[in-house]
């Protein structure tokens, strides 16, 4: 089932998801291409970064200088914090992230199915690690979207009819942006809205496992010429 | 008023015994009570259950303390960063209960403010959520968590004065000020501790009535778990 044709980069995913962003979102954005997807968002936005250890406005990773063990991003990973940023209790974050306060939330995905659910936390008889903020995060987050490779490495769709590993949440998912498409849900199913160059419809429908509808303002991905194209 | 102030975390713990639970502040190794963490591999109490957002590195937070079993269950977010953790859970020597990082927060949020139990829509339609009443409010379904108090709460704060009044720095705040609020004894280590009147009271993030015990910790590690630099300093 899986195309000839280049599938996009994870820069890629994450410079077409950039273009979600809208002036003065809060965003939360998960571990892995996700957060590459900060690397697109323009300064003049004034986008603020919320990260669910207590952060609202978080900045790029520090100088040696700037180091410090005390401030750190949900990926533990030591980050710097920038002019408005606030620090809060993990009580404080997840009230913002529950009670509707954070725009747009980015996370990775295993499966996502046409009715919106989602599974990105365990695979049964694998080690669980545990869903950390994620089931917060797409149970409150405003608008969620998800970033994911479109077929896993065996060939398999990641967009299904009904995902069959144990879900993080359902009916919570706005969008999918993949190496080869957008789709968005709907009440009825699955929308195919965007397609990546080199790539036609039916080939994307070929690699879903679910039917897509054809949006009426279908149109090609935009991809950044600036980053590297092609995919693993 | 008896004194608050004790001299290290060996006398702070004194009465914490084998299978009390212990609501520990946190957010992998940031913010945690490393002194108190140090006291209670040294003091040897077993069959703990810990509830705390992780569940440390191999050999640092609550890692020290599944090296020596000394924990029989964890409850946490997540668990990722650990091979002891790992292997005993598989081995069947160690119980977890895996609970979202909002609902963990809030359910020790609600511990120490009377609430008993609440809905939340996290998890709805989830394994989170078998075995537990979900009702629908304004045609959204919820789950009804239940408050999480603990025998001793162990948190970590910068600054402290002698009444229990806490100040955190940065994201070392995380579930400290929740755990702080429901430990039927809520000891606290702090880097500074400074004289009642002291601290600004419009600065205080944790109220010292939270805090039954207190003392200044010594030879802070705050050890790095992801060290991440701008790409010039790499």
């Amino acid at each position: 089932m899986s195309s000839s044709r280049p599938l996009l980069s994870r820069e890629q995913i994450a410079y077409r998801i950039a273009q979600e962003v809208e002036p003065s979102f809060v965003v939360n954005l998960g571990i892995g291409i996700p957060t590459l997807v900060a690397n697109y968002i323009p300064d003049s936005m004034n986008v603020m970064l919320q990260s669910e250890n207590g952060l609202l406005g978080m900045g790029p990773f520090p100088t040696k200088e700037q180091l410090d063990p005390d401030l750190i991003n949900a990926g533990k990973q030591t980050v710097t914090a920038v002019p408005g940023a606030s620090y809060f209790s993990s009580a404080d974050s997840f009230a913002m992230i529950r009670g509707g306060h954070v725009h747009l939330t980015v996370l990775g995905a295993m499966q996502v199915d046409e009715k919106g659910c989602l599974a990105n936390w365990m695979i049964p008889g694998k080690m669980v690690k545990g869903m950390g903020g994620a089931m917060d995060l797409v149970a409150g987050a405003r608008r969620v979207i998800v970033a994911m490779q479109h077929m896993d490495k065996s060939g398999q769709s990641k967009l299904l009819k009904n995902c069959d590993l144990p879900l993080t949440g359902i009916h919570c998912v706005n969008r999918i942006v993949t190496d080869c498409a957008v789709v968005d849900i709907d009440p009825e199913g699955f929308v195919l809205k965007e397609v990546a160059p080199g790539f036609t419809p039916e080939e994307i429908q070929q690699m879903t496992g679910a039917h897509l509808r054809l949006s009426p303002e279908l149109k090609a991905m935009s991809v950044d010429l600036n980053v590297p194209l092609k995919g693993n | 008023m008896s004194s608050k102030v004790y001299a290290n975390a060996e006398e702070a713990l004194e009465g914490l015994t084998d299978n009390m639970t212990l609501l520990v502040g946190g957010f992998g190794l940031c913010g945690i009570p490393e002194n108190c963490i140090a006291a209670l591999v040294k003091k040897g109490v077993k069959n703990l259950t810990c509830v705390s957002n992780n569940a440390g590195v191999d050999d640092f937070g609550l890692g020290l303390l599944l090296q020596t079993k000394q924990i029989k269950k964890m409850i946490s977010s997540y668990v990722g960063e650990n091979a002891t953790f790992e292997s005993q859970y598989l081995s069947g020597d160690l119980e977890v209960e895996l609970v979202p990082q909002g609902t963990l927060a809030e359910r020790m949020r609600a511990g120490g403010a009377g609430i008993a139990a609440f809905f939340t829509p996290t998890g709805a339609g989830t394994l989170v959520a078998e075995g537990k009443e979900t009702r629908e409010f304004n045609g959204r379904p919820y789950v009804l968590e239940q408050a999480i108090t603990g025998d001793f709460a162990l948190v970590k704060a910068y600054k402290g004065d002698k009444f229990g009044n806490l100040i955190f720095r940065k994201t070392a705040r995380n579930f400290n000020p929740m755990a702080a609020t429901a430990g039927k004894i809520t000891v606290a280590e702090v880097e500074e501790l400074v004289e009642v009147g002291e601290l600004d009271p419009d600065q205080v993030h944790t109220p010292g009535v939270f805090v039954q015990r207190i003392f200044q910790g010594t030879r802070y590690e705050k050890r790095i778990e992801k060290l991440t630099l701008k790409e010039e300093h790499l």
